[in-house]
């Protein structure tokens, strides 16, 4: 071995002596450098919400979506590697239509969880494949009610009442652990992401950024859609002026 | 070479053994829904061609704890298709670690009936309870088209059955009545059908659980014209008529 390094990271079939798979913590550290991605359980629904850092202001306003839908009844948020996660999304449709095509019924919100997850997790075995560098959120409603879920890029899944990613996510957490969210509306959970999603931007570091936000609630009539615009101005205005208050103390 | 078709008895070609045709279960079947659950009922004769190949088959077939299914049409095809059936659901039970629904399970019926509708002869009415959307009966007849409703007849005998049904089926019926109702109606049918018969078996599912019940050909109601069974011709002979078939 001509370079630097102990060659334990350079594969993913490559365990270290201590058990680690360093391509698959190298793919978390994408996530983890992303505009942070926020989701959280409201008594009626699940609000998704996406911090987009523009890097062109050339760019369109509303394109790039990190914000997608899988089937009528879930939608997934995507923190990292926003074409990585466009695979991930493709699957998740398809897995939602075979389900509904065989069962028909709708595919219940734990068992897309488990395939999206065994579908990540199958790309951190392979030589030949680079795991995915983007974790996701994924929201949905079924019999069982509203539930949340995040997939890493290792493959792990678990269900959360509030959860986050990317850069601003440790502080997201503690935001996110203030709220009473057995308590909460999702009407009340869109302003409160979206305090969230102001308060941990750095504008120091990431110029702008573009707010998206979806729910799936009993208000949305348990179908995935993006939080009208009237509501999301509201929860700007709201956040806004949250920190400005911040900002005054 | 004719198979065992749970229905009406198809002229087998002169010439041929009587059972050298295809088992078909020229049939009465049954599903409704009552207060609280669905019954399901049938008629218990096989036949291939002219000759009854068994007169005590149970067409009412287990599909999960919550979940069955009366077959009408080929033995053979419907055997195969609730067979399958079964398995996928289990196999859907134990990935979603609770019991599988009424509809997915009419659903997986459907697909196999419509992918395969070329090869095959299936008529078919699930009926079963489940948590979320209490008693439900699916019908799923030839073609594979899957159709909801609060009652479903099928087979050969359901022809005569029809204008009964929509006339005399009422909505929120209990326990006792549907299940008089079912045997009643499925017996009608054994009467004008040639290729129904035997005894009538039923099934009912509630959030309770499941209950069969049977009714011997001997006990059931005699409709217009009917005879009284007798176990032998020999008896009446022995009883002095000298013709057996003029009572």
């Amino acid at each position: 071995m001509s370079s630097i390094g102990t060659g334990y990271d350079l594969s993913v079939t490559t365990f270290s002596p201590d058990g680690r798979v360093f391509q698959v913590e190298y793919a978390g550290k994408a996530v983890d450098n992303s505009g942070t991605v926020v989701g959280i359980k409201c008594k009626d629904g699940i609000v998704l919400g996406v911090e987009k850092l523009v890097t062109s202001k050339m760019i369109l306003k509303g394109s790039n979506r990190r914000l997608h839908s899988v089937h009528r009844h879930s939608g997934l948020a995507v923190a990292g590697l926003a074409a990585d996660g466009r695979q991930i999304v493709s699957r998740a449709k398809s897995e939602a239509a075979s389900y509904e095509k065989v069962y028909g019924e709708p595919m219940p919100v734990k068992e897309l969880a488990d395939r999206v997850a065994s579908y990540v997790h199958l790309c951190t075995l392979y030589w030949w494949l680079r795991p995915f560098g983007c974790g996701v959120i994924l929201g949905g409603y079924d019999r069982d009610g509203p539930q949340l879920y995040m997939i890493e890029p290792s493959g792990l899944s678990y269900k959360y009442f509030g959860a986050a990613l990317g850069k601003g996510r440790q502080a997201a957490k503690t935001e996110i652990e203030k709220l009473k969210l057995s308590e909460l509306t999702c009407r009340e959970g869109i302003v409160e992401v979206a305090k969230i999603i102001y308060g941990v931007h750095d504008e120091a570091k990431d110029k702008d950024f573009e707010l998206e936000l979806s729910w799936v609630c009993d208000e949305s009539n348990r179908q995935h859609e993006k939080v009208p615009d009237d509501l999301v101005e509201q929860a700007k205005a709201a956040a806004q002026a949250a920190l400005e208050e911040m900002d005054a103390d | 070479m004719d198979a065992a078709l749970m229905g009406s008895p198809s002229a087998a070609a002169a010439g041929d053994a009587p059972t050298s045709g295809e088992h078909r279960m020229g049939t009465t079947i049954v599903g409704v829904c009552y207060d609280g659950g669905v019954v399901l009922a049938a008629d218990s004769r096989t036949s291939t061609g002219m000759y009854v190949a068994n007169r005590a088959s149970d067409k009412i077939t287990q599909l999960t704890d919550n979940v069955y299914v009366c077959r009408s049409g080929s033995a053979a095809d419907t055997q195969v298709i609730s067979d399958y059936v079964r398995y996928f659901l289990h196999q859907h039970t134990i990935q979603l670690g609770q019991p599988a629904t009424v509809k997915v399970a009419a659903n997986l019926i459907r697909l196999l009936a419509y992918q395969n509708k070329n090869m095959l002869q299936a008529g078919m009415i699930v009926g079963g309870w489940d948590k979320y959307e209490g008693g439900q009966i699916f019908s799923v007849p030839l073609g594979g088209t899957i159709l909801r409703q609060p009652f479903a007849i099928g087979g050969s005998g359901s022809s005569y059955l029809y204008g009964l049904l929509d006339h005399e089926w009422k909505e929120g019926m209990s326990q006792e009545e549907a299940e008089k109702f079912v045997v009643k109606v499925v017996s009608l049918a054994m009467a004008r059908d040639g290729a129904s018969g035997g005894v009538v078996r039923t099934v009912t599912i509630n959030s309770d659980g499941v209950s069969r019940k049977f009714y011997p050909g001997d006990k059931l109601p005699l409709w217009h014209e009917e005879l009284e069974p007798q176990n032998s011709l020999l008896d009446i002979l022995a009883a002095g008529n000298t013709d057996p078939m003029v009572q």
